[in-house]
């Protein structure tokens, strides 16, 4: 029983950690259509920034993780303007290769500049995270209590922006009809680069709390959890927020339950048969609704 | 004698009912109209039909002699098999490829050699080819288009690949032709030349159709019946005079000009 | 038509042949010393990748980010045959089998997954190569896991090489020409028109996934033979992501394209081998940069052909030409201060096409 206890809180750490991930793809995918394939190296970017905050600057974890997402924002935009918005129109196979490409060059090129060696956290912050409480054989650390403290606050303050602001009725608007939108005066430009800077800053915060989380990062580390981000993204429901938020809660913990008894080996394999399943059953995911291509 | 048979066919998309309940005959070598204000349904029954859609209810039935085959619901491939072609109402050629292949990707119905001939190209493979490419040819010199085989469909001026689509219907050997408003866009002197194009093919290929169109003068002109619908129903059905002096057909629809016509 | 002597693929044959005989006697007298050898196998194994992928992707329009997956089956396949039956035969059986199994693997892969489009599909491939590849990580009582398989004997020389590659760019285009292939090329360009024209759409994609997985099948089978080595790791998302970059480079939809990108790609990696990193990043560049400005690839749908080199040619010659022209034209827009308005010369020079 406690072992299962402690799964589940293992669980809800790293499905906040996919659920972050996710919602950047799936606000992407919702307004463009597209598999913003670099969304997961922005968050490698992110724990890479915090890294060089926390041991360069000697900053602390808050202002190191919020100068992560403030540079990841920058790096998403610049994205979206360079490489995809020149492909605005083009085919879709057209701008999934560019994504793939941009995903390339910002793991090769972060490769070549602080090389492909593993990095670890300055040991003090490691060490003051690592502690936590201890309820009987149930551990609760307080890196675990951050994780789902700071996802659950940048939910609500997504959750807020989308549902309240003007610029969140914005997006959800691009997301149901870019033309429509156009026609009724929003700025699709600023609304999509708003979209790449919200999901960005997300995915810089998971970068820094994954690093500090495992201690260990490397320029192909958001490659796998990207994928699994994705995974969880359609399992929600693609292009739906709190899909995503479920569906990274989800698959963090058939993770954590497959690992935790015993199939470690096969955990990764485990998400790409749900995804493959979901495909199968319900492509449009959990939340969402199936559509036919209008002839 | 029927060729096709539509009962009581129904489409909604969530709320909207976009065909209700519709109900029609089509005899063999019939050429049939289907009328109506725009978004009145004609193109999903169309859809229907060819399998584009699965209808929510009702029944479409093909007749090969007195034999019936229901296919609603089936796969368009499948239907296309069974001998129903149709056109698009905005085009839809492979529009990168060359006139020719249009028309012979169309022929792949017909082809003979087995999956294995055509990686080592026998004999039989060539000569079947050629067939391939002939029969599409003559068929190009239908449309006047043989002159143009190798020019990519999307260069083609506008009529022109209206005309190309439908010889790429017509290469699967239909026996009942759909054409979804084939002259929209058309100048008179080229929808002029489309109704003879369209006699012309009929009579050659012994086909039945059923034309979508919104050119009152070609569809009073050449169809020998008509079927009108309005919000998704069939409001009525007769002969070109008799639609034309139609009371519910001139107050939904057709409105003063269009008798003066 | 007659049955008669048939000139052109008379023509063809002969070409072939000497091609191999000259390579072979080249490196018979060492001439193509080892390390040309090394990348000339790189190349081949490459070319049927790529071809193959090319089926899939280019031709047939199904994105598939999983070919390494299946190439993979196909080395794994060939390396347990030569392990227990360490002769030619055994190689031979190894790659037939392995291709065979890779094809298999296809059709599995292909039916359910065929309903997905364009991302969708891309993800379920790479999910699936990505299972694949953790199978054959855990099933170390076989495969001998993570560590990989060592094999004592090298079976692939140039003639297996030459004879693997040039059937796979053969059989490949014969097929895309014939009705078959039109089929294929049809669901590239329009899924709902090619249904409308009677194309079992789906039939098609299994049909091009089982035959691109059949060659990449092949490519591993051959691969694990020249390599000595195989491990799990070396048929990873990257590797996918090599033999896509090779396609989308030469031409979606074009087999001479695939040909000349995987010699040129490979030939470039050997010499950035010492600089993995780098070689990545122009990769990634290069992907980027087609995409933006020539998103077919650089051949686009053609294939290289005597038509083409002569239109090449006379627009070289043409742009040769006018290279007086130009330099006058810029170096009187200079002395006059150009971009004035209603200058008459302005635009003249241009002649290229
Ligand atoms: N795939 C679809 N999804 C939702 N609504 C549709 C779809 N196809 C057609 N409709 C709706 O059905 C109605 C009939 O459309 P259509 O058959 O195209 O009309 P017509 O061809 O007579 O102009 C329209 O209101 C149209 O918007
Ligand atoms: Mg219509």
């Amino acid at each position: 029983m406690d072992q299962f206890v402690q799964q589940i809180i293992n669980g809800i750490s790293l499905g906040s950690i996919y659920a972050l991930i996710a919602l950047g793809y799936t606000m992407v995918y919702g307004i463009i259509k597209l598999i913003n394939f670099a969304h997961c190296d922005v968050y490698m970017l992110g724990a890479y920034i915090g890294y060089f905050c926390m041991t360069i600057l000697h900053l602390d974890v808050i202002p190191s993780l919020l100068i992560a997402m403030m540079l990841c924002t920058v790096v998403g935009v610049l994205i979206e303007k360079i490489a995809y918005k020149p492909l605005r129109n083009a085919t879709r196979i057209a701008v999934l290769i560019t994504a793939i490409g941009v995903s390339l060059f910002l793991e090769y090129g972060t490769m070549y500049f602080v090389s492909a060696q593993v990095r670890t956290f300055p040991p003090r912050i490691v060490k003051s995270m690592s502690a936590g409480i201890k309820l009987g054989n149930i551990n609760v650390t307080y890196m675990q209590l951050m994780i789902v403290g700071v996802t659950v606050l940048l939910m609500v303050l997504l959750q807020f922006t989308v549902k309240k602001t003007r610029i969140g009725k914005a997006m959800r608007a691009v997301s149901l009809d870019v033309d429509a939108a156009e026609l009724m005066g929003i700025n699709v430009d600023t609304t999509i680069s708003f979209t790449f800077a919200l999901g960005s800053a997300l995915a810089g915060a998971a970068g820094v709390l994954v690093g500090l989380y495992y201690n260990s990062i490397n320029p192909l580390m958001g490659m796998l959890p990207g994928l699994k981000a994705f995974v969880a993204a359609v399992f929600g429901g693609i292009g739906i927020i709190p899909g995503a938020m479920i569906g990274g809660y989800f698959i963090g913990m058939v993770e954590t339950f497959v690992s935790g008894y015993g199939y470690s080996m096969y955990r990764d394999a485990v998400v790409f048969a749900i995804l493959i399943l979901i495909l199968i059953i319900k492509p449009a995911g959990l939340l969402g609704r199936n559509v036919r291509e209008k002839v | 004698m029927k060729l096709l048979e539509v009962k009581k066919l129904t489409k909604s998309f969530g709320g909207l009912m976009a065909v209700s309940n519709v109900s029609m005959v089509i005899d063999k070598g019939e050429l049939v109209g289907l009328i109506g204000p725009n978004g009145a349904g004609k193109t999903t029954v169309f859809n229907l039909i060819t399998g584009m859609y699965s209808p929510s209810s009702g029944t479409i039935t093909l007749f090969d002699g007195e034999q019936g085959k229901p296919i609603q619901g089936q796969k368009p491939n499948k239907i296309c098999n069974a001998g129903v072609a149709r056109t698009f109402q905005n085009i839809r050629l492979f529009r990168d490829l060359t006139v020719l292949d249009n028309v012979r990707i169309a022929m792949h119905r017909s082809v003979k050699y087995r999956l294995l001939s055509c990686f080592v190209h026998s004999p039989g493979y060539r000569s079947e080819e050629q067939r391939i490419i002939d029969e599409s040819i003559e068929l190009l010199k239908i449309f006047n288009l043989d002159g143009k085989k190798d020019e990519l469909a999307r260069n083609l001026p506008y009529g022109e690949q209206r005309h190309l689509e439908i010889a790429r219907a017509l290469a699967s050997r239909p026996k009942l032709l759909l054409l979804d408003e084939p002259a929209a866009g058309m100048n008179p002197a080229e929808t002029a030349q489309l109704s003879e194009i369209i006699r012309k093919v009929r009579k050659l290929f012994n086909l039945t159709i059923l034309l979508i169109e919104h050119d009152m003068s070609l569809v009073m002109k050449i169809c020998e019946r008509i079927y009108v619908l309005d919000f998704g129903s069939v409001i009525a059905n007769g002969s070109p005079d008799e639609i034309k002096s139609n009371e519910r057909v001139i107050t939904a629809y057709l409105g003063e000009d269009a008798i003066d016509a | 038509m007659s049955k008669g002597f048939n000139k052109k693929a008379f023509i063809k044959t002969l070409a072939l042949l000497l091609a191999f005989s000259v390579v072979q006697l080249l490196i018979r007298f060492n001439i193509i010393s080892y390390y040309y050898q090394d990348i000339l196998a790189r190349v081949c194994i490459n070319i049927i990748l790529a071809v193959s992928l090319n089926l899939i992707t280019g031709f047939t329009g199904q994105f598939s980010l999983g070919h390494a997956g299946f190439m993979s089956i196909g080395a794994y396949t060939c390396a347990l045959i030569i392990e227990r039956v360490p002769t030619v035969y055994g190689f031979i059986a190894g790659v037939i089998l392995g291709a065979l199994l890779a094809a298999f693997a296809g059709f599995l892969v292909g039916l359910p997954t065929l309903r997905l489009k364009g991302d969708y599909l891309a993800i379920a491939t790479l999910g699936l190569s990505e299972i694949i590849r953790i199978l054959f990580i855990n099933l170390d009582s076989i495969t001998n896991g993570a560590a990989g398989l060592y094999l004592q004997r090298r079976f692939v020389n140039w003639f297996w090489l030459y004879l693997f590659t040039v059937s796979t760019v053969v059989l490949i285009s014969n097929f895309v020409r014939s009705s078959h292939g039109r089929a294929c090329i049809s669901i590239r360009e329009d899924e709902i028109a090619a249904e409308a024209v009677g194309i079992n759409t789906t039939k098609y994609k299994v049909i091009a996934f089982m035959i691109g997985s059949f060659f990449a099948g092949v490519a591993g089978a051959v691969y694990a033979s020249y390599n000595y080595f195989i491990e799990p790791n070396l048929f990873n998302f990257s590797k996918s992501i090599d033999i896509l970059v090779v396609v989308v480079l030469g031409g979606l939809g074009s087999i001479s394209g695939s040909i000349m990108a995987a010699t040129v790609l490979e030939l470039i990696s050997s010499f950035l081998q010492s600089v993995a990193a780098i070689r990545m990043v122009l990769y990634a560049v290069l992907l980027i940069l087609i995409m933006l400005f020539r998103p077919g690839g650089l051949m686009g749908s053609r294939e290289l052909s005597v038509a083409m080199l002569t239109e090449l040619r006379k627009k070289a010659i043409a742009w040769l030409k006018a290279m007086p022209a130009r330099a006058v034209h810029a170096v009187r827009s200079i002395a006059k201060g150009s971009g004035k308005p209603g200058d008459k010369s302005a635009g003249k020079g241009r002649v290229d096409g």
